[in-house]
């Protein structure tokens, strides 16, 4: 049944179906596009949008390596990393934070101020980012929280690793490790790929200049996360590498001993081998505890380091800078014995004080000390003896020789708080300071004062290559292979007493280098030591030891701080009646035992006045317990093989 | 006892069975289907909310959809007029008494469901110009005095969608009804100059866009601009859809969408999530379900033989594919992030209510194919 406008209906059905053909032109067009597009994303560019899905995907996070351990001469670690107890919170586990906080607070004894600071940070975080409420919890802490661990919803207790130190008695030579700073990130190379927030690094000491071996390669765990950042699951973890462990010269036992005895001084001690160089023991005083810079510093701990006059943080042994005093007398004399300046029996008159070049020096012996030669100078340290010396000698020829012994330079490597000091010469005074020389100034620099600087190292240094004969030894704290050329030479010596080997074989054959022209020199230093620490008279022979096995050759000296005023001379006031400030610092070099050298000592007391009263007594205590381990440590160094 | 069916107005239940595009029904059935798989990955691989709740929708409107069928196309021409109005009352019920979500206010709760009027307005729309240009002659259609009332019922629920605001819902409206008035043969010249008029309006319009729609533009133009803001969606979208290469990286697999980087992964971006699990191939195979829905309805439209039937089974067509094409555009960076769902496959009871309800008119055009209608 069609309508009357059947006609018209019709032709408006074709119009219709005209146009619907043009539609579904267009939508053919349309769908091919989309089909486009997708080859285009789907099969051209899938690579592009891969990668781009699995950045999205995978986040890694940097594990910290664990930090290698440094273990002295008789491996007991002197420095490692233990197990440390911590505390997290994850706030979105935590049912209740308010209760738990008070649960906590009963648990632990967390203060307020703690706990309205950790309040803040979990409002600042993403809910399952954890806060850390306890950096380092001790034993029994941890096994309270392990106990009341299912009434603490959110806390979870981590065990992680440390930096530990056993004590403090190394603090300065170990140094200590503390959290990255950004201007470490930028100066040091070798932590552009380590660097894992949190990460301690070594800032001073041992812990520095291993820092790149003793650190250890980085880990990391790669976390799928979604798209706030939470970890959804562990896809892949790489522990990294443990760092290198390191063993060293230094004697544990010896650290903790002379520790205690420096206790509330300004002071420090070395004690070194004096055929290799091995550094035993190296204590500055008063020292810090290493352990607190790990977890980041106390304020009130940090002010009371920074605020204190006898500079905790500083290694004195390394970076103290101290006119040598009366012990650089020891090289003045071998100077003038090589040059040819003065014979050991050229005698000169001290009458307490001599007059030159208008100036009046003092012995500090204010009555005189006679007639005195090479030996008695030495023993009873005549300052009159040695400005006659000094002045002969000169200055120039004095800092050869004090060169040549170590003083002036840099005794270990790659330490950047060690300092070199100053061995003045008419040279050096041009060049820094743009005067000429003064002879007074030699006449200073004879007896260790004016310019020169040394560190307690240097001294050490100086007289173990008196004590071994007097050849060159490189001092190290690393012990990475035996040195025994020096002991071997010795032994070959003694076998072989009737014929003496010329100087060029003994360099060959040994390896060595004499730093003498003849060594009968030498051996009138030493002997002159001895008679200063074992002669009545001498300037320590109150303190000496009678058993041969102990008995040790030294020299005090007193590095003057301030200059005696006439009329404090006149009254003859003593260093015990100054202000601390103003008294000298007392020094202490010392070899022992006499007969059969081994070590070298020195010993720095601050503001401790002469050396013979306030220094030999502690090198005579810690000469005692070195030699008593001697045994020992020649056992420990036989057994290892030529390298470790 | 047989009458011609071409006269025959009411035919048995077994005759409608018979009758059903059993291609169509197949098709839309299996979209059904993948869309269900799509929603559980979205759950993250559980029967959850999203998952249950758009199984249970598909299945009561894909019943709908059948009792849409049965009844007779006369008297779907009948309501036309009728299913329009109540419609229009809806959207202004929105505007009074709707419901507001992240600032635009677009739904009426119905207690057991949250309706959203302007997508049925989709459908109400193409209905109510079908039935108006069915009964004006071919001449008449370019007269001013026919033009008068299509324009009214056009922009009279695109203003009011577009200030819910849902600019993209607003634009599809419109998009329909353009496209029956120029299948009934209004002029080209018509078009064009309105063209040119909106072109010239555009300044004017776009002073009235909220910034976010302003910035979504802007962003479409680079995505770039701002990758962790606006730009993001698109981004993102672009990085699931090609990193799921050919074949995809399997079944609830899509890291992009597990990991929340997508974004509105159940409704605009089901695309995105579906094409990143089952690449390129999965793609297609989608895209052809669509093209054979819509290959069904215009063949359905081809056969009937009302003009009323045609244009609303051509314009419905073209309305869908332009709902299916605006989607895959945007989810493939090929427009703006409009907001518009992808018929059957996106999240949502409105648009699937609609959807499954101009399907059923489409196939009552195939039932009484060859029932007149006045």
């Amino acid at each position: 049944m069609l309508s009357p406008g059947s006609g018209n209906t019709v032709i408006k059905s074709k119009l219709i179906s005209r146009r619907m053909f043009l539609i579904t032109a267009a939508k053919a067009v349309v769908m091919v596009g989309l089909v486009g597009r997708l080859i285009s994303l789907q099969i051209n560019q899938v690579t592009k949008y891969k990668s781009l899905s699995d950045k999205n995907r995978f986040r890694e996070w940097k594990l910290a390596p664990e930090r290698g351990s440094i273990k002295d001469f008789f491996d007991t670690k002197i420095a490692s990393s233990e197990p440390l107890y911590q505390l997290h919170l994850v706030p979105e586990n935590a049912k209740d934070l308010d209760n738990l906080f008070v649960r906590l607070k009963a648990i632990l004894n967390i203060t307020d101020r703690k706990v309205s600071y950790l309040k803040r940070v979990i409002k600042k975080q993403k809910p399952w980012e954890p806060v850390i409420v306890s950096e380092n919890l001790n034993w029994s802490d941890f096994s309270r929280i392990n106990l009341f661990l299912h009434e603490l919803e959110g806390v979870e207790p981590i065990v992680s690793v440390a930096r530990t130190y056993p004590d403090n008695s190394s603090a300065h030579i170990l140094g200590y490790v503390s959290q990255i700073s950004a201007k470490d990130l930028k100066t040091k190379e070798y932590l552009q790929d380590l660097a894992v927030p949190g990460m301690a690094i070594g800032k001073t000491g041992l812990e520095r200049k291993l820092d790149e071996q003793i650190i250890g390669k980085v880990g990391y765990q790669r976390y799928e996360v979604n798209a706030f950042g939470k970890r959804i699951r562990e896809i892949k973890i790489d522990q990294g590498q443990a760092g290198r462990s390191f063993k060293t010269t230094l004697d544990y036992e010896v650290q903790k001993y002379t520790n205690e005895l420096l206790k509330d001084k300004a002071a420090a001690v070395c004690v070194m081998d004096v055929f290799n160089g091995d550094i035993v023991s190296l204590v500055s005083s008063p020292t810090f505890e290493p352990n607190q810079f790990v977890h980041g510093l106390d304020k009130d701990y940090w002010d009371s380091l920074i605020k204190n006059d006898k500079k905790p943080l500083a290694n004195k042994a390394l970076s103290g800078l101290y006119p040598p005093g009366s012990t650089i007398k020891t090289l003045v004399a071998l100077s003038a014995l090589e040059n040819k300046i003065i014979r050991p029996l050229d005698t000169f008159r001290c009458k307490g004080k001599i007059e030159l070049y208008g100036e009046k020096f003092h012995c500090w012996e204010k009555d005189g000390h006679g007639i005195v030669n090479l030996r008695k100078g030495i023993q009873r340290s005549c300052d009159v003896y040695f400005y006659e010396v000094a002045r002969k000698l000169g200055v120039d020829r004095l800092s050869e020789t004090a060169k040549r012994f170590g003083l002036g330079k840099k005794v270990l490597s790659d330490f950047i708080e060690e300092r070199s000091g100053v061995v003045p010469n008419t040279k050096w005074k041009k060049k820094y300071i743009g005067q000429n020389w003064y002879l007074g100034e030699t006449l200073h620099s004879g007896i260790g004062q004016g310019y020169f600087q040394s560190t307690p190292l240097q001294l050490c240094l100086m007289t173990a290559q008196i004590a071994n004969g007097g050849f060159e030894i490189k001092p190290r704290i690393i012990f990475d292979k035996k040195n025994d050329n020096l002991r071997k030479y010795l032994k070959h010596k003694n076998e072989n007493p009737n014929e003496p080997l010329p100087t060029d074989l003994l360099v060959s054959n040994f390896n060595l280098k004499p730093l003498f022209k003849n060594q009968e020199h030498i051996n009138l230093i030493k002997d002159a030591m001895f008679s200063s620490s074992n002669e009545p008279g001498g300037t320590s022979y109150r303190h000496r030891f009678e058993d041969p096995k102990f008995t040790f050759a030294g020299k005090t000296g007193s590095s003057q701080i301030k200059r005696f005023t006439e009329e404090q001379r006149e009254a003859e006031v003593k260093q015990e009646s100054l202000p601390y400030k103003d008294r000298d610092h007392a020094l202490f070099v010392a070899f022992a035992p006499y007969k059969n050298p081994q070590y070298a000592i020195s010993v720095l007391v601050e503001h401790g006045g002469s050396g013979g009263k306030a220094a030999a007594p502690i090198a005579k205590k810690v000469i005692k317990k070195v030699l008593e381990r001697h045994e020992l440590r020649r056992n420990i160094n036989d057994q290892v093989g030529e390298s470790v | 006892m047989f009458q011609p069916r071409s006269i025959q107005s009411s035919y048995s239940l077994r005759d409608k069975i018979v009758s059903i595009d059993y291609i169509l029904v197949f098709s839309v059935l299996v979209l059904g289907i993948i869309s269900m798989f799509a929603m559980y990955s979205t759950d993250g691989g559980e029967f959850k909310y999203h998952t249950n709740s758009h199984i249970l929708r598909f299945f009561v409107f894909f019943g709908m959809f059948f009792v849409v069928s049965f009844i007779s196309i006369r008297f779907w021409h009948e309501t036309s007029y009728l299913i329009y109005i109540g419609v229009f009352i809806l959207l202004l019920g929105v505007k009074y008494f709707g419901l507001t979500s992240s600032g635009s206010k677009r739904w009426l709760d119905l207690y057991f469901m949250n309706l959203q009027p302007s997508e049925l307005m989709k459908v109400g729309l193409i209905l109510f110009l079908a039935k108006y240009y069915h009964r004006i002659s071919i001449e008449g259609v370019n007269s001013f005095r026919y033009l008068l009332l299509p324009i009214t019922v056009l922009i009279a629920p695109v203003i009011l969608v577009a200030t819910q605001p849902d600019l993209g819902t607003s634009i599809l409206i419109a998009a329909g009804g353009v496209i029956v008035a120029w299948l009934a043969g209004v002029r080209a010249k018509f078009f064009t100059i309105s063209g040119i008029a909106m072109l010239a309006l555009l300044p004017i319009a776009i002073s009235f866009l909220k910034p976010y729609q302003k910035s979504r533009i802007l962003t479409f133009l680079n995505p770039e601009r701002d990758p962790l803001g606006a730009g993001y969606q698109i981004i993102q979208s672009k990085i699931a859809i090609g990193s799921g290469g050919l074949f995809g990286k399997g079944f609830l697999n899509g890291s992009q969408s597990y990991l929340d980087y997508l974004p509105e992964k159940h409704t605009d971006f089901i695309f995105t999530l579906f094409s990143e699990e089952f690449g390129f191939f999965g793609s297609l195979f989608i895209l052809f379900l669509y093209a054979l829905i819509l290959s069904r309805i215009i063949r359905i439209g081809h056969m009937t033989r009302s003009n009323f039937g045609k244009l609303y089974c051509y314009s419905f067509a073209t309305a869908f594919f332009i709902y299916v094409a605006v989607n895959m555009m945007m989810v493939l960076g090929l427009l703006p992030i409009v907001g518009s769902p992808l018929p059957i496959m996106s999240y949502g009871g409105s648009s699937m209510m609609a959807i499954m309800f101009g399907l059923g008119i489409v196939m009552s055009c195939k039932i009484y194919k060859d029932v007149p209608v006045n």
